[in-house]
């Protein structure tokens, strides 16, 4: 039946009733998870992961911490009813490990981790829910977790998968569109441009590849805004619960001040 | 820059926006799936300058509607129904049904989910520039966008989506052309739900919407009646919803135990035979069987029971009142099917049952004109041996479920055999849209009561459709014809010295010159076929002393190079013969062998076994002897040049009063034969001429022609096998290999007696092959020249084949040769491109005390099976010759086709006639074709005659056409859109047109 399905139909619209270019529904929920220091819940439409991030805080183990920096822990769990088929995932499945890895290589270069040698900053990523761009699910999610905790990152990291149907790119694949076509998931920095991450695990056409890759780029810069405003969403009400800060709708230079401030992100 | 944007899909709408349906795998896993949707509002109307859309330049709908339909004359768009596609479609996609039709996106996908052909004529169709389409994706516009309610089936779930769409394409109108304050209110065009679906109607009716059926608004139309005719039979309406099928039915009865088979066998009870499918109707098929006269038929696809062409099965013969004739009529695989479905999911059985209603159409309808006499009939219970080799196929392009040559996911497709004989077949694969346009090679692994068709695994593409290579190594494939290069251990077998080697120099000691005669002050040639390089015979004449005249047939020493028992022997036992196609040749032997050594070329020492008899100047045989030779052939002729020289009065050189001498004899020889009945067969031999190696366009095809010295060379070639067979059946009774022709069973021959009685009044004689031979002298027809080889070629086709066989396997009296009125008969002269002469070789060698026999050579077990497999590829190698002929003619055609815009008109013919179509035959290209009438025209199987009513020929009369008659065609080689395989496409210009049939 999958196969049934037409990815991008004549009139322009895929499976799910998007266009080329329109990335799926973005929730993002910061709100207090449990002991976690920073953590984040986020959604690219059927794909939901939960970020929790503790630390930075003493290395468990001796063996892995670094002198001069601090180590960053990436564990990622899959939970089993996240797919429709049930299927338990161990913590050694070979897939599951090299996703953690690629997480934790996308965000060496971006956490301040020199600021706290000698420690370590867990970060636990929790699949709740998969229908395609787990990958930049897990990112996102991560980033804002990591900005909840309350961690110096030298940017954002927005991720967005991209893939290419006969010669027409398309953005923010589900699963289906997963399925079916090449891809290649980018993670860019959006404030420098810089990429942090290109990874795919399908043959994509050397000349599509560019194309493709400038529009993931794009879209990760429209994905960061949608995460600013989270953030400064949560940050302001945070502060107004405090009751240190100005309150809502309050002086607006104060405003400005929290916003230059949120700008440095 | 494109405008990148997150689109919001609010939770509080889940419930729309949300889908979650569970799934059943192929395994019987159960998946929950959940997919969601983004409803939105820019969703145009298609619409014209409608203010609430946004405008595209591509919107296909004019804005007032089509006004010429009288039941709305304010305009109207037509909304059809997902049955209207199902059932209509010949009707949606004449151009003269031109109505606005707006397309939901729902009825689409409907579409697509129960027939992806369909579904792939209704793309095409949205392509067309002169319809005018609109597709609304209704399920992504937020007003138009349906759930499935709880207990709703999916089809009551579309159709209320259907008629939702109807209802928001109303109000649209009515919203976007508000009416002007001062002005009547504007009349605004319907849109109208067109549905065969009665219940639809009632409902859609009680919401208010305006409905119609086809019928009716066909009928309402300006000019109604052509397209009142391509509508569907009012039967086809009930085509019901699909249904959740919990297991896959068996389609075929199951196999009986092999145990039980062979019990039935011995008793008697049923009988074991080869499948043959027939060739016109995929429904039909027989098995001959020993114990009837005439072969058991089987009459559709249960009856034939998963069988495929060359299989060995088992048949149960019915009840006496079962039987029924064959049919009379063509049924194409492709045209009854072409709407079914490849993939194999739930919905099979559902579509299946509309398979099978059809097919049961077909044959009910076939059963009630069945007129021939009736057969045995039957139904296959097992299988003995399946006989699958691997196929040459087309992949079908409709049955692809993407056409996206990036897709990975896998699909099942059909791919459509190139022989008409074999049933299309289910495939795998995961590059089926790359592989669209190519030929490509299947095995077949299964064939499952369960499935129509058999499942296959694709095993390699050969290349483009029509490109030479692909052509040539299907042909090679499909006939099975061993091509690949001789290995090393073959080519270790021959003389060391390679190309340098030469006959050595006379002397005792010397094992060449051992027993040989000394033949090189002969004068003897070779007379052959321009640019023939296997030369294998050569001929010499002279006057004796006595007044009789030495005649001496020296054949290639082929068994002097190719000893028995080593790889190169095995290799062309198992090849059996060379095969000649058009542009290519496939040898028996290392072309060392076959073209240099053995080749007897002028003017250098070869070595030679050698025929040589005294004959009496009126071509009596005083007596024969055999020898093994060396020659020095000095002259290499061919046919014309030899030809020329006999009749060229000047020349008295030796030579050429040796051909003289030959050619006297040789009439003489032929005389006698004919006068024992020898028959003079004429087979459909055309000549292809190419223009170069490189290029394919072959320049021109022509009639083979036939020169005396043509049959010069065959009389004594007859005469040298016949000698031969004598010698080697007297020596050696148990093991001799021989060639025989048995008489046709007088049954073969009861149609064409028939035909020629009603039609021509022509009696034939079948009773020997001397009283055939002299009635089919008497088979003229003054007015037309080419009808005597017309008869003969179809009487040709009634004999059975000439097969070799091992003179201890078969009684004395079944020895004889029936084309060539001779009682006994080999094949001697062409052992370097026959292995069965190679075998008489080494007999005849052995015979006349050259070397001993080899033990293999006197097994008779041995012999059977070396012989066996020879007669088979003997047989291949005929069918793959003419296939290659074929498919040059087919490129001829389509060269002339260019260059005459399509004008390719020949002479014509009839030779059967079909109830819905005729055979004709086209003498001057060599090839069978046939004409299809697509409406009914008046059959009378009895006197072999159509007859197209005045109506539709467009003339005043009716026109009767009968089996002989001459009629012209207009071919044309026309492409398989679906699987780019080329076939021949006939029409019928004189007497009537057809066309338009």
């Amino acid at each position: 039946m999958g196969s049934r399905v037409e990815i991008l139909n004549e009139g322009g619209f895929r499976s799910d009733g998007r266009r080329q270019y329109e990335l799926r529904d973005m929730t993002i929920d910061l709100s207090q998870q449990g002991s976690a220091d920073g953590s984040a819940v986020v959604t690219h439409g059927l794909t939901q992961v939960l970020v929790s991030v503790f630390g930075p805080r003493e290395a468990k183990m001796r063996s892995q911490t670094i002198h001069d920096r601090a180590n960053i822990n990436v564990e990622v769990n899959v939970a089993a009813f996240s797919t429709g088929e049930r299927r338990r995932r161990t913590r050694g499945d070979k897939r599951i490990l090299e996703l953690a890895a690629t997480i934790k290589s996308t965000f060496e270069p971006v956490v301040q981790t020199n600021l706290y040698p000698r420690s370590q900053i867990d970060v636990f990523v929790q699949v709740l829910q998969q229908d395609g761009g787990l990958l930049q699910a897990c990112i996102n999610g991560t980033t804002l977790a990591l900005v909840n905790a309350g961690i110096p990152l030298l940017d954002f990291v927005c991720a967005v998968t991209g893939g290419v149907h006969e010669t027409a790119p398309m953005l923010d694949l589900t699963l289906l569109e997963e399925n079916d076509t090449p891809n290649v998931t980018v993670a860019v920095m959006p404030k420098t441009g810089k990429v942090t991450l290109v990874t795919m695990e399908t043959r994509l056409h050397v000349d599509r590849f560019e194309k493709i890759f400038r529009l993931a780029g794009d879209a990760g810069k429209v994905i960061h805004g949608e995460m600013k405003s989270a953030v400064k969403t949560r940050t302001s009400a945070l502060v107004t619960a405090m009751g240190s800060g100005p309150r809502v709708g309050a002086g607006d230079a104060a405003d400005r001040d929290a916003d230059e401030r949120m700008n440095e992100y | 820059m494109v405008d990148i944007t997150i689109r919001k899909r609010p939770r509080t709408e889940a419930v729309v926006t949300q889908r979650k349906f569970f799934k059943k795998t192929a395994r019987g896993k159960v998946i929950k799936v959940l997919r969601e949707r983004y409803l939105r509002d820019d969703v145009g109307c298609g619409i014209q300058g409608c203010s609430a859309c946004p405008g595209s330049s591509d919107d296909a709908l004019p804005m007032a509607g089509d006004q010429r339909h009288q039941l709305f004359p304010h305009g109207h768009f037509v909304l059809p129904d997902t049955n209207v596609f199902l059932s209509q479609m010949d009707l949606v996609e004449s151009n003269l049904f031109m109505p606005p039709i707006i397309l939901l996106q729902t009825v689409i996908e409907e579409v697509r989910h129960r027939s992806l052909p369909l579904y792939n004529r209704l793309k095409a169709l949205i392509k067309m520039d002169d319809k005018r389409i609109w597709v609304f994706y209704n399920e992504y516009r937020s007003e138009t966008a349906i759930i499935r309610e709880e207990g709703e089936t999916p089809n009551d779930r579309n159709d209320r989506g259907i008629r939702k769409a109807t209802a928001w394409y109303n109000d649209h109108l009515r919203v976007t052309r508000p009416p002007i304050r001062g002005q009547p209110p504007p009349n605004l065009p319907t849109v109208v739900l067109m549905t065969e679906d009665a219940a639809n109607r009632q409902k859609a009716e009680k919401a208010g919407l305006s409905c119609i059926s086809v019928r009716k608004y066909v009928e309402g139309m300006k000019e109604p009646t052509q397209l009142l005719d391509l509508l569907a039979a009012e039967g086809s309406t009930d085509i019901e919803p699909t249904r959740a099928v919990a297991g896959r039915q068996a389609l075929y009865p199951d196999y009986i135990p092999t145990g039980t088979l062979l019990a039935g066998i011995k008793a008697g009870e049923l009988y074991q035979g080869h499948f043959n499918a027939n060739q016109y109707n995929y429904l039909e098929g027989s098995v001959p069987v020993p114990a009837f006269t005439k072969p058991v038929l089987l009459i559709g696809r249960e009856n034939m029971n998963r069988a495929v062409h060359g299989d060995v099965v088992v048949v149960e013969v019915l009840d006496e009142k079962e039987w029924k004739a064959p049919a009379d009529e063509v049924v194409d695989q492709e045209s009854t099917l072409k709407n079914d479905d490849a993939e194999d999911s739930g919905e099979e059985a559902e579509e299946g049952d509309q398979v099978i209603r059809k097919e049961k159409q077909v044959l009910l309808s076939e059963d009630v004109k069945r007129t021939s006499e009736k057969q045995p009939t039957g139904r296959i219970v097992g299988i003995i041996k399946r006989n699958w080799r691997a196929y040459v196929c087309h992949i079908d392009s409709t049955s692809l479920t993407t056409s996206n040559a990036t897709s990975l996911s896998q699909q099942t497709v059909f791919a459509t055999p190139v022989s008409r004989l074999l049933p299309r077949i289910r495939l795998r694969t995961r590059q089926a849209p790359t592989l669209i346009g190519q030929k490509i090679l299947v095995t077949i692994d299964r064939w499952e009561a369960t499935s129509r068709y058999p499942e296959a695994h694709f095993v390699r593409a050969l290349g483009k459709v029509e490109s030479k290579e692909a052509e040539q190594e299907s042909l090679l494939l499909e006939f099975e014809v061993p091509y690949r290069p001789f290995g090393k251990a073959i080519l270790d077998c021959l003389p060391v010295e390679g190309e340098q080697w030469v006959v050595p120099p006379k002397s005792a000691s010397s094992p060449e010159w051992k027993d040989r005669e000394d033949l090189r002050e002969m004068i003897i040639c070779s007379i052959d076929p321009p640019n023939c390089q296997d030369i294998d015979d050569a001929l010499h004449a002279r006057h004796l002393p006595n007044g009789n005249i030495e005649v001496g047939v020296h054949i290639a020493d082929v068994s002097h190079f190719v000893l028995p028992d080593n790889p190169m022997d095995s290799e062309a036992a198992s090849r059996g013969t060379t095969v000649y196609l058009v542009d290519k040749r496939i040898d028996m032997l290392p072309s060392l062998l076959g073209t240099n050594l053995c080749s007897l070329r002028p003017f250098v020492e070869r070595l030679a076994f050698s025929t040589i008899w005294e004959m009496t100047p009126d071509a009596e045989i005083v007596n024969v002897r055999f020898t093994k030779s060396v020659i020095a052939s000095k002259a290499a002729f061919t046919y014309e040049e030899a030809q020329i020289r006999k009749d060229d009065p000047n020349l008295k050189d030796d030579l050429t009063v040796g051909i003289r001498l030959l050619n006297t004899l040789a009439q003489k020889l032929k005389a006698g034969r004919m006068a024992a009945g020898a028959l003079n067969l004429a087979s459909p031999e055309v000549k292809i001429y190419l223009d170069s190696t490189e290029s394919t366009e072959p320049i021109d095809v022509e009639q083979k022609e036939l020169r005396e010295t043509n049959s010069l060379v065959e009389e004594f070639m007859l005469l040298a096998n016949i000698s031969v067979a004598r010698k080697i059946q007297e020596t050696f009774p148990q093991t001799a290999v021989l060639r025989r022709h048995m008489p046709p069973p007088r049954t073969n021959f009861e149609k064409l007696q028939d035909i020629l009685l009603k039609r021509k009044g022509l009696t034939l004689d079948v009773s020997s092959s001397g009283a055939l031979a002299a009635s089919l002298d008497k088979c003229l027809d003054p007015d037309e020249p080419a009808f005597n080889t017309l008869v003969r070629i179809m009487a040709t086709r009634c004999m059975l084949s000439a097969e070799y066989f091992c003179s201890g396997s078969v009684g004395r009296d079944t020895f004889g040769h029936y084309g060539l009125a001779s009682p006994i008969y080999t094949h001697f002269t062409s052992p370097i491109r026959r292995y069965a002469d190679v075998l008489a070789h080494r007999q005849l060698a052995a015979a006349i005390g050259y070397t001993p026999l080899h033990a293999t050579l006197h097994s008779k077990s041995h012999v059977e099976r070396v012989l066996d497999v020879v007669n088979r590829r003997h047989r291949m190698a005929q069918m793959a010759g003419r296939a290659s002929v074929e498919f040059y003619v087919g490129l001829a055609l389509k060269g002339r086709n260019e260059r005459e815009k399509g004008q390719v008109r020949e002479d014509a013919f009839v030779i059967r006639t079909f109830r819905n179509g005729l055979g004709v035959f086209v003498s001057k290209l060599g090839i069978e074709g046939l004409v299809m009438f697509k409406r009914d025209i008046q059959f009378d199987a009895d006197n072999y005659t159509i007859t197209v009513p005045a109506s539709m020929a467009s003339g005043a009369k009716d026109v009767t056409i009968a089996v002989f008659d001459k009629v012209t065609v207009n071919i044309e080689v026309e492409k398989d859109k679906n699987t780019q395989r080329g076939r021949v496409k006939m029409t019928l210009v004189q007497p009537v047109d057809s066309s338009s049939m």
